[in-house]
């Protein structure tokens, strides 16, 4: 194993639009790092903010939710709920002094594979520049 | 419609005497206020009770300042199935009804059939002075503060720091703050509700206007008490390693949760075995990290609470009151709730036809939060 740091990103992609994004950028075989873990769920507000704490917590360096564009959502207005949300897990971030950096938020819509490709090289290089995240090496969680 | 009445009677005697009316007349079936539960001369526990005679409410002491359990949390296990069948009378201090406010938006209770009385609060006794202390010596002390307009000593931390000391949606208020309570008792008729079941107590009220100048000045000394105890405890836990350190002693009893009024879930997400670890993930994370606390998820579980109860933290002061091992938890997500529902510039409990923020939305708004 090499010393440089890796990122590992976790990514909730939702299902109609983010996720399907990626698989554009897979057959069309765009290059992007793979240093994001996606999860799959079925709308980007099926994500309690719980588990962004949780992988942020258990040492994720950054944590990325994608969802549709506002007003595409699926089931109408989800995504409106989610952006409310991580507005919220962000100020919570600030208030307590962790890094609401590593927390983003971004609406790729299913057409959208070189935007996906994009995003992610774009968001692995902040977090190499960021480094690793301070939790992941506390014993106390 | 608001009314300002006086009457030269004492605060306390003037309540009990009209809890006592509604009873007699029948317009309430029952009274729910703090009473004594075993009395002695000197000695008494106190507790928040159902009453429903007349002799029984000798016993009450509606305004004595003591939280045993957050009332608007009690009043939702009342109403929780669906109204109540009977009028019910219930004597709430700002911060439960507050409470009570966002259960109902929660669907945990129900307004119908319930008399509201409330009254401008000087804060309520830590159990450390309630149980430990001179008691007489900090009644008297704490009645006198309150009196001078002055905020009293041996109150909880976020009592000092409360602007929130008159009720919102109450019935009747009783103004206890900076009134001569033995002479006089001067209350506001807040609705037409509380109107009706006004009428017919035999007290002669003078109609009289409220010097604004007393509640403003209780509100700057303590708006200036929280942003010192905001300030002292920002520097407590900003950080990842402060966190650690003040939650490092949390014992995982869950009592903040379970006293929390807002906390109403059955089964809390905290305690369901999603958050277990299991013996691989224990294996992963000593590795990762060459040594794991057990058990773990101790701050996953104070800021996933704070992410799922902070935008309605009424900031009553009970989880901090009732923690082993005095972490300032009350004031932590006094602060943290604060910077929320800032942001959505909601004050819960105020007003119960504003929705809870998250869950409605505007189509244009925190478009910095995207990446763009």
């Amino acid at each position: 194993m090499s010393d440089t740091f890796e990122p590992r990103i976790v990514g909730f992609f939702c299902k109609w639009c983010t996720y399907a994004g990626a698989d554009l950028a897979g057959t069309s075989r765009l290059q992007y790092p793979p240093n994001v873990l996606p999860i799959r769920v079925m709308c980007s507000s099926r994500v309690d903010p719980v588990f962004l704490i949780t992988a942020y917590l258990r040492g994720a360096d950054a944590v990325l939710i994608g969802g549709c564009h506002p007003g595409d959502c699926h089931y109408i207005e989800g995504n409106y709920y989610t952006r409310r949300r991580m507005a919220m897990m962000k100020t919570i971030f600030e208030s307590l002094g962790l890094e609401p950096e590593r927390l983003r938020l971004s609406w790729i819509s299913a057409s959208e594979g070189p935007r996906f490709a994009s995003v992610i090289t774009e968001y692995t290089e902040n977090t190499r520049k960021k480094g690793p995240n301070p939790v992941k090496s506390k014993v106390f969680i | 419609m608001s009314k300002i009445l006086k009457t030269n009677k004492g605060a306390e005697k003037c309540l009990q005497d009209f809890l006592k009316h509604l009873l007699e007349s029948g317009k309430a079936k029952a009274v729910m206020a703090l009473s004594k539960t075993v009395a002695t001369d000197q000695d008494y526990t106190l507790n928040y009770s159902l009453i429903s005679s007349t002799e029984e409410l000798d016993n009450a002491l509606p305004f004595f300042p003591l939280m045993p359990a957050n009332a608007g949390k009690l009043v939702s296990y009342l109403t929780l199935k669906g109204p109540i069948s009977a009028p019910i009378a219930v004597v709430l201090k700002p911060c439960e009804l507050r409470a009570f406010v966002e259960l109902v938006k929660r669907e945990q209770g129900h307004l119908d059939n319930l008399l509201i009385i409330s009254h401008s609060c000087g804060g309520v006794l830590t159990f450390d002075s309630y149980l430990n202390g001179n008691l007489d010596q900090d009644i008297k002390a704490y009645w006198g503060a309150v009196r001078k307009n002055q905020i009293p000593d041996k109150v909880r931390p976020t009592c000092k720091a409360c602007i929130h000391f008159e009720p919102y949606t109450a019935d009747i208020s009783f103004d206890l703050i900076g009134q001569d309570l033995d002479q006089t008792c001067q209350i506001t008729v807040m609705t037409d509700k509380g109107e009706s079941i006004l009428d017919g107590f035999d007290v002669k009220w003078t109609e009289t206007k409220a010097d604004p100048k007393t509640a403003q000045d209780l509100k700057a000394l303590r708006q200036k008490a929280k942003d010192g105890l905001f300030e002292s405890i920002n520097a407590d836990i900003y950080g990842i390693d402060n966190l650690i350190d003040v939650f490092g002693r949390c014992i995982g009893c869950h009592g903040c949760s379970n006293t929390c009024p807002i906390c109403y879930c059955i089964l809390c997400d905290f305690e369901s075995k999603d958050h277990e670890f299991e013996p691989n993930i224990f294996e992963a994370e000593i590795i990762k990290r060459g040594g794991l606390r057990v058990p773990p998820n101790t701050l996953l579980f104070h800021i996933g609470r704070l992410s799922h109860m902070g935008i309605s933290c009424v900031s009553c002061g009970l989880c901090s009151d009732v923690c082993p091992v005095e972490i300032p938890v009350s004031t932590i997500f006094s602060k943290v709730g604060e910077a929320i529902q800032d942001l959505f510039k909601y004050i819960p409990g105020k007003d119960l036809e504003e929705k809870i923020p998250l869950t409605k939305f505007e189509k244009q708004e925190f478009e910095e939060i995207e990446d763009k």
